[in-house]
């Protein structure tokens, strides 16, 4: 539990064969509806009978009871945290759930789930090959900056420039994580060390030249930086209810983007290959080295992205009032979504949901804290449990492996015996 | 300072009626379904800014402002404070949440509210805005500055006529345009007052709003500052201030400055009241309550308001009677200021 993993290989004790073929037995068990959709194409019948096996029963069982267990757990702390307070959990969940469902907040939740879920993929890359990019916040921040700056300094129109303030905040937030990356791969220092220093300096440069006469204008109280011109701004979706951040295709292309990567390539087998062992993915040709730097650069330059929907969908600019923190909100979700492409985009939008939902339990007479406290024991609940099924999961493999092993033997006793 | 038509104020006051009326009908589950008469619809809402409600200065003074408009008008008050790292979009939620529950006026405190409210107050042109810190555009808006840097100014003077070492800090929560104006004015003040001093000018964070919640930080650079031999802090930090009054109090021979609110008078910091010299106090609570009981009185202020010496918008603290001594040196700088000899700077 010190290191978040991805989903664990319940069945697969043999390390590099398991992360090998490419429908191992770590994405089946985060994965289900993938699994589903998959035997759905080669008709009903082999479903069943893929059922029917034991070792795809076992897996799915696992596979289902860690989320059941983290939301029940979960649901039960809540209930009791808000009741302890005097007040009625279910008439919470209930307003929570009114309330988050209407128009307008969908389309404010899908808004705010979008650099959530940049933020969650870039952090879970570095998880998936046991590092940890703290940095992701400094990272962003950055990017975000630097990317203003040039979409501030330009006016080239849409088709150019957006592509252009684009490729600035990734290659920016990949230089940024590529320092943390370099002095891991050559002189050894932790990562976490590094990149939770330079989200410190983050901070400071950009405080140094988001400054009036520096790289900043002055509105009032609020400096920021020139704003971009109108027609480089991404386009937006109209619901009648609100506008949609035409950046939710970023966040979808990057999702796709990561699950390709990791499962359909070499470089991300290599990837998970460090992450289960770096010293037998090193024996087995994989430059460890190398691959740290590849990684931070990619986890930086996904990192670069997470501003994109706020500097080019909302503000236009980057000011004293652009958020920040979404880095470690995103650590957060890819705990929460277990890195899976698919599960980080539901944590996000849960994430938004209870976010969107807090400020209105406050108006019917709840602490809007309370929204804090679920956010702290999902995360708490999905990692344990998650645990322990996992623990579980081996103990109940061993039993099954040494009753067969136990039965084979007894029936090669008796045909011994025979003999 | 007031801009008002007859027509704004009765279609602002028959329109908030009408969201009374219909907040009452669709949303009993709140329970306040009461109204409190006039045109103050559910009652005053007020957002406040990160460090909430009881940071014993800036966002207090905003909330004694309503209070004092609660026990004298009967003006229901609901308050939501500001969580750390929220972006515009939290911010406007919550505003209009606000807006749509039926409050009126409601009140973002703190310049970050700037942009949320101008555009929340453009799809509730019903709704009466107020804004502290920051000038937000709109016919419904009224939008409250502090002249910060002629408080500081005065807070400069006594500083510098009470130090013993001469060396005065000052401490400001986030380098922001806004506290650089509180450090322009007591840098001026200390400066014009004896030139020969020291300030020893201190920020704690460069570019992040928890600059103003981290009470540690700012107790740990007040150590620092007393290390140095300074005798005097004046710390723009709101609720992180607390922090730097604390470590003043715990050490012989030195004061501290408190910022927004008289902060000898708060409950909060009741047994560091004796090392608190003064307080530079910027008058939310006053300029809170005008807006919202011109609501009452249906007839909402617009436009800007623009605080300072000149009109008691900002000024001294005199609680506790440290500075009386210096009174006489005080009320000459006071007078200087508002003649307009000096010339405050609002930038160091």
């Amino acid at each position: 539990m010190s290191r978040p993993e991805d989903s664990p290989p319940p069945a697969g004790g043999e390390g590099s064969g398991n992360a090998g073929s490419s429908d191992d037995p770590g994405k089946a068990a985060a994965a289900p509806p993938g699994a589903a959709g998959s035997g759905n194409r080669s008709g009903g019948g082999f479903l069943a009978a893929k059922l029917s096996d034991p070792r795809v029963r076992e897996k799915l069982l696992l596979a289902v009871s860690a989320p059941l267990l983290a939301l029940t757990v979960a649901f039960v702390l809540v209930c009791l945290v808000i009741t302890a307070t005097g007040q009625n959990p279910f008439h919470a969940f209930e307003a929570m759930f009114n309330y988050g469902t209407t128009d307008r907040s969908q389309v404010w939740i899908l808004n705010k789930a979008i650099p959530y879920y940049l933020a969650a993929v870039a952090v879970a890359i570095g998880f998936r090959m046991n590092l940890f990019n703290i940095g992701v916040d400094g990272q962003y921040q950055v990017a975000a900056f630097f990317a203003a700056v040039v979409g501030g300094a330009l006016a080239l129109g849409g088709f150019v420039q957006i592509p252009i303030i684009i490729l600035t905040a990734m290659v920016v937030g990949a230089l940024w994580a590529g320092i943390a990356g370099y002095l891991k791969a050559v002189r050894g220092v932790s990562e976490v060390i590094t990149t939770i220093m330079l989200n410190a300096i983050a901070g400071s440069l950009i405080g140094y030249f988001l400054k009036e006469g520096r790289l900043a204008e002055r509105n009032q109280n609020i400096v920021h930086t020139p704003d971009i011109p109108e027609s480089s701004r991404f386009f937006t979706i109209d619901t009648g209810a609100g506008l949609i951040y035409g950046t939710v295709v970023i966040a979808i292309a990057a999702g796709v983007a990561y699950w390709y990567l990791l499962s359909r390539t070499r470089f991300g087998f290599d990837l998970r290959a460090v992450g289960v062992s770096d010293s037998a993915a090193e024996a087995s040709g994989v430059s460890v080295k190398r691959m740290v730097v590849a990684s931070m650069l990619i986890s930086g330059a996904v990192a670069g992205l997470v501003g994109m929907p706020t500097l080019l969908n909302d503000t236009g600019n980057f000011g004293n009032n652009f958020p920040s923190g979404i880095g470690f909100m995103g650590i957060a979700i890819a705990l929460l979504g277990r890195n899976h492409p698919v599960g980080m985009a539901l944590a996000a939008l849960l994430w938004a949901f209870l976010e969107r939902t807090g400020g209105h339990l406050n108006f019917i007479g709840y602490y809007q804290e309370i929204i804090g406290v679920m956010q702290g024991i999902i995360v708490l609940s999905v990692v344990v449990s998650y645990e322990l099924v996992r623990r579980w999961g081996l103990r109940r493999q061993q039993r099954i492996v040494g009753a067969e092993l136990a039965a084979r033997a007894r029936t090669n006793d008796t045909v011994e015996g025979v003999a | 300072m007031r801009r008002v038509s007859k027509l704004a104020a009765t279609v602002a006051a028959t329109a908030a009626l009408a969201l009374t009326a219909s907040a009452c009908g669709s949303d009993d589950s709140t329970g306040s379904g009461g109204s409190s008469g006039g045109g103050t619809g559910e009652g005053a809402a007020i957002a406040f800014d990160v460090g909430g409600r009881d940071d014993a200065s800036f966002n207090e003074a905003a909330a004694r402002g309503a209070d004092k408009a609660k026990n004298d008008l009967g003006v229901e008050t609901y308050y939501q404070t500001a969580r750390d790292d929220e972006t515009d979009a939290d911010r406007e939620q919550r505003l209009q949440q606000m807006a749509e529950a039926g409050y009126n006026p409601v009140i973002g405190v703190g310049y970050l509210y700037g942009p949320s409210v101008e555009r929340v107050a453009q799809e509730f042109p019903d709704t009466t805005f107020g804004v502290v810190d920051a000038v937000a555009e709109g016919d419904n808006v009224y939008s409250m500055i502090f002249a910060e840097h002629e408080a500081s100014y005065l807070a400069g003077v006594a500083a510098a006529l009470k130090s013993e070492t001469g060396k005065v800090g000052f401490i400001g929560g986030v380098d922001t345009t806004l506290i650089n104006k509180f450090q322009a004015g007591y840098e001026q003040g200390a400066k014009d007052t004896d030139p020969e001093i020291e300030v020893d000018v201190q920020y704690l964070y460069t570019d992040d709003p928890k600059g103003f919640t981290d009470v540690a930080k700012a107790k740990e650079q007040a150590n620092g500052m007393l290390g140095r031999d300074v005798d005097v802090i004046y710390t723009a930090a709101g609720l992180a201030g607390n922090g730097s009054i604390e470590e003043v109090a715990s050490a012989e021979n030195a004061w501290a400055i408190g910022v927004d609110s008289d902060q000898a008078e708060q409950p909060g910091l009741a047994e560091y009241k004796d090392s608190i010299l003064t307080s530079a106090i910027k008058g939310v609570d006053v300029a809170v309550f005008d807006l919202i009981s011109s609501i009452d009185s249906d007839d909402p202020m617009s436009g800007t308001g623009e605080y300072g010496l000149a009109n008691d918008g900002v000024w001294l603290a005199t609680s506790g009677g440290h500075i009386d001594d210096i009174a006489d040196e005080l009320d000459e700088a006071k007078r200087r200021i508002v003649e307009g000899e000096t010339e405050v700077s609002d930038t160091p």
